[in-house]
């Protein structure tokens, strides 16, 4: 798995997709990240020969139109139960951290 | 349960009529796990007393004359991604331990109105991400078959539950093969049916483009029996398809006279000696048994994998965020809600996960999205055409369903791109949608199981569990031997 120069990806790519993914690296971590995903993008440059200009991509399996029901409530989640489930609530409401402090 | 196996077929029809109590089924069952669940790890959570207070209210229903339905008292073991309300569900992951669903995944109402009784939760690969069940943060699952081997993945506590005896059927949710992997290295038959034919509301998404629910059993009648039960259109699911319950039980007994199977000629190579010399076996099983077979090609076959590890992992890096620690299961405590985010993902998500969050992530950002995902999506229709072109020669195709037997504990798990090479074969039904399942077809290297995995196009489904039950009755008249 240790590839000394990976060359698909970055140190620097791979700590900007765990910031996006909101994930925290030790500096063992991202080396380690940079070294598995070069790996695995280096074995998926098996796709880079195909001819794919006049191909379709496909989404999902299944052709799918869109699906419409009546306006009207139907059998909903308790709301009880669902604050119950949540790490803190207070006043039928999930509780956070402040929001305003957001270093990016 | 020490005699023989008692299948999910014959327990209905038992307690249907009266002649078996669905709480001495579950007392069986609960001994099987008292017995050998210490060495195995099937389960995250068993449910014994819920179990228990189930079955009566079974026994009660036909006691008093009302049937409890197609799987009266059957006891059944489903993978801990499955809602279930008010019950502990966790994805085998830290970030939702301890959180109990507000309500009930579609299957999880079904198999209760027909009548089956929930053993368990089985463990799996965190959030079905794996092929070997050793991605858990509660700790792996054994192959029943020999404890020194991995049961496969990502549904492994599913198929060792039904290998183990713990219940003749688990429900089990394959993205890119983690069911029929884990039925071929343990022995069980397993089913992903044709997407959208079972619901996935109160599955907890993976790749929601890929995601299929199916069952794990010991005999092909019985997976058919529980498919029929779970399957069947859902408003609360978009992608769900419009039509009934999947009708397979009656057609079981057609057989496989005049129709054609496909040999994939450019199928991706890898798998093992012993693996290979039983589908030839399976074809000529099938070819005894009146099938023509016929070469077909699938080209493109072998860059799903590629279109799977860039497309699975980008709808997973979606999906996964919502866990950010403000609604369910845990929170790591911040001075504001970004760094609470951070710290409550990087401490909740295993490995694995943050690898293939990452991955996504990178496939669909910015200045990457044509080159990877949008790439990827293509390839994706490439396979799908490839697919029509061999089942216009060919009604099933036959490949292996995993590349070997199973491997030991420990010996793929500090390499990824390894462990990804298991799905090979399993992948490219997911990307097309179409049903595929493993079969047991004897033993290979160290007396261990062999799957031969059947694929059908979409909603052929009845057509796949015909050639299964001719394998089937094949290996009863080997007396599994091999």
């Amino acid at each position: 798995m240790t590839s000394p120069e990976p060359t698909r990806i970055t140190p620097e790519a791979v700590a900007k997709v765990a910031s996006l993914a909101r994930l925290t690296l030790t500096d063992d971590e991202l080396h380690q990240a940079t070294d598995e995903l070069g790996a695995m993008l280096d074995h998926f440059a098996d796709i880079d020969a195909l001819d794919l200009d006049d191909v379709e991509p496909m989404m999902q399996p299944t052709p799918l139109a869109n699906v419409m029901r009546d306006d009207v409530v139907g059998v909903m989640l308790d709301r009880d139960e669902v604050l119950a489930a949540a790490p803190v609530a207070e006043d039928g409401r999930f509780r956070v951290p402040p929001i305003i402090g957001l270093d990016d | 349960m020490s005699e023989q196996i008692q299948t999910a077929t014959q327990i209905a029809w038992n307690v249907r009529n009266g002649v078996t109590k669905a709480t001495d089924v579950v007392e069986a069952h609960l001994a099987q796990i008292d017995a050998r669940e210490g060495e195995v790890h099937a389960f995250n959570l068993v449910l014994a007393d819920e179990a228990r207070a189930r079955a009566a209210e079974i026994d009660d229903m036909v006691t008093v004359g009302r049937d409890p339905g197609l799987l009266a008292g059957v006891p059944v073991a489903l993978k801990d991604n499955m809602c279930t309300r008010g019950v502990p569900t966790t994805c085998s992951s830290k970030i939702l331990d301890g959180w109990k669903p507000p309500y009930d995944a579609t299957v999880v109402t079904r198999l209760a109105e027909a009548g089956a009784v929930t053993i368990g939760k089985t463990n799996l690969d965190e959030f079905a991400m794996g092929s070997s069940t050793e991605n858990s943060a509660f700790g792996p699952t054994y192959n029943p078959r020999d404890l020194s081997r991995v049961p496969g993945g990502s549904s492994g506590g599913s198929a060792a539950a039904v290998a183990a005896e713990f219940a003749p059927v688990s429900l089990g949710s394959d993205t890119g093969g983690s069911i029929r992997q884990p039925a071929a290295l343990c022995g069980v038959v397993g089913v992903k049916p044709t997407y959208g034919s079972v619901s996935r509301l109160g599955l907890i998404a993976f790749g929601s483009s890929l995601d299929q629910i199916g069952p794990f059993a010991h005999t092909v009648a019985d997976a058919a029996l529980t498919l029929e039960a779970i399957s069947g259109h859902d408003a609360g699911d978009s992608t769900s398809i419009q039509q009934g319950p999947l009708d397979l039980t009656r057609q079981l007994e057609f057989g496989v006279a005049g129709l054609r199977i496909g040999r994939i000629t450019d199928l991706p190579e890898g798998a093992s000696p012993d693996v290979q010399e039983r589908l030839e076996v399976a074809f000529d099983t099938l070819r005894s048994a009146g099938a023509e077979i016929v070469d077909v090609e699938v080209p493109a076959f072998g860059y799903g994998l590629t279109a799977y590890y860039l497309i699975a992992p980008a709808e997973a890096s979606s999906n996964l965020a919502r866990f950010d620690g403000v609604r369910f299961g845990h929170r790591v405590d911040a001075a504001d809600t970004n760094s609470m985010y951070m710290a409550t993902r990087t401490d909740g998500f295993g490995a694995e996960v943050k690898r293939r969050i990452m991955l996504g992530t990178y496939a669909l950002s910015a200045g990457y999205y044509d080159a990877y995902y949008g790439r990827a999506q293509k390839v994706r229709r490439l396979i799908a055409n490839d697919f029509a072109a061999a089942y216009a020669k060919a009604d099933v195709l036959l490949t292996p369903a995993s590349p070997t037997v199973a491997f030991e504990v420990g010996d793929k798990s500090s390499d990824p791109l390894a462990m990804y090479l298991c799905d090979t074969y399993t992948i490219p039904s997911n990307l097309t949608g179409d049903p595929g399942m493993s079969v047991p077809f004897g033993t290979g290297e160290h007396g261990l199981p062999v799957g031969v995995q059947i694929l059908a196009p979409a909603l052929k489904d009845p057509v796949m569990f015909q050639a299964a039950h001719v394998l089937e009755q094949h290996m009863q008249h080997e007396g599994g031997a091999s």
